[in-house]
């Protein structure tokens, strides 16, 4: 039990796969400038690999080696077309938002990687937890990098206004670069140099 | 023409695949270690765009898009295969890159050894499915203004891991805080890369 347990933290801080692993930073990025998006981003990125991860363990053992990357590529692609449905009927606005980065998430290394490191070695229910771990681990640093860029370069939070109108009649300014897609890549900067660490102990 | 000369120069230099849209940020971190490798995936990344977009770009406008289908039959004109296009492109994209496997060992063995164990991993480069998303998006009107497109997209990417390998290499000899060693400071370096990027938007073609 313990050991299962573990499938699903460690990905959260030691095992990460975007901070640690440097696993899948492709696509996702882009979604982070607002909270909603990230975390919409977030759960399909889980789903995805938790149910890839799954049906390939199933599979695994009738897979030849020689084609399983396009075996791999096939099972994802099928599900990533099922979570864009998924969001289109459901959130309309946040999957007009996403665009093209629902459809990256095929192409995510985080997915491939777990495929290929875990799910094709591993049995169906641990392949299952080690997927949404991972899935987690992902969204938590989205989810971090969302907080502070909305915060930041909009003073909202899921559209709110957070900081109060005081504040800026006192002379502040938001911060127009956290909006801008390099500020993505230096948070995360910070965010390895904040954890590392952590895994030194 | 023009147009199509803009739409290479803006691929380059406002859209970059990896500053304005994290796009294959992934072999971009792990290979932009020394220039010469970095710069044998940025080519080949390179071709298997000029290669997979144009395709993609003719699936998507005779068969996949809202009435393409409507050259087999009329009956047909509205119908949409939009959805299939995301498990269409990965498709066409693992063919191509094996295909273009293949050619490459039998013609050329030695840039075959030069590129290496990249090429099958550009399969599951984010860059080229991006590409081709970005291409449905887009409405281009020829397919020479998707290869254009897609030329421009490999030669930003380029640009941008042959620049990081050079900064990684030069780098190595700076003295930099321990914890922030290795991936900590690529991320910094790409942020302020995009940054200095950024300076292109205000070039309107």
């Amino acid at each position: 039990m313990s050991n299962n347990l573990k499938l699903i933290t460690a990905p959260l801080r030691k095992a990460n796969p975007i901070t640690v692993l440097i696993l899948g930073i492709c696509s996702a990025l882009a979604v982070t400038a607002k909270l909603k998006p990230a975390i919409v981003m977030a759960l399909s990125v889980t789903v995805v690999t938790a149910l890839s991860n799954l049906v390939i363990s199933l599979l695994r053992k009738g897979i030849p080696a020689k084609i399983r990357i396009i075996v791999q590529l096939i099972v994802v692609a099928t599900l990533v077309i099922l979570v864009d449905q998924f969001l289109k009927a459901f959130v309309y606005d946040v999957s007009k938002q996403l665009s093209v980065f629902v459809g990256l998430i095929i192409t995510n290394c985080i997915v491939m990687g777990r495929l290929e490191a875990f799910a094709m070695s591993h049995k169906p229910w641990e392949s299952l937890l080690d997927g949404i771990g991972n899935g987690l681990g992902y969204g938590s640093i989205l989810v971090i990098v969302a907080f502070f860029r909305e915060l930041l370069g909009s003073g909202t939070l899921f559209g709110f206004r957070v900081i109060p109108q005081g504040l800026y009649d006192f002379g502040y300014v938001n911060n127009g670069l956290m909006i801008l897609p390099p500020m993505a890549l230096i948070i995360i900067g910070i965010i390895i140099w904040l954890q590392k660490p952590e895994e030194e102990k | 023409m023009m147009d199509t000369l803009g739409i290479f120069f803006r691929s380059i230099f406002i859209d970059n695949m990896v500053f304005a849209y994290f796009l294959g940020m992934c072999s971009f971190l792990a290979v932009s270690k020394n220039v010469k490798t970095s710069f044998g995936l940025g080519i080949a990344v390179t071709f298997v765009l000029i290669v997979t977009v144009p395709v993609n770009y003719l699936l998507d406008r005779y068969v996949l898009s809202e009435g393409a289908l409507a050259w087999i039959s009329p009956a047909f004109a509205d119908v949409s295969l939009d959805f299939l296009s995301f498990i269409l492109f990965i498709a066409i994209i693992a063919a191509i890159v094996q295909i273009l496997e293949m050619i490459i060992e039998k013609f050329s063995p030695a840039l075959y050894n030069s590129l290496g164990i990249f090429l099958p991993l550009i399969a599951v480069n984010c860059a080229i499915l991006g590409a081709s998303l970005f291409m449905q998006g887009k409405d281009f009107t020829s397919v020479g203004q998707s290869l254009a497109y897609g030329f421009g997209s490999g030669i930003g990417w380029l640009l941008a891991i042959v620049g990081m390998a050079a900064i990684r290499e030069k780098i190595r000899y700076s003295k930099i805080p321990k914890r922030l060693q290795g991936t900590g400071i690529a991320f910094i370096i790409t942020g302020l890369m995009g940054i200095a990027f950024m300076a292109f938007l205000g070039i309107s073609f």
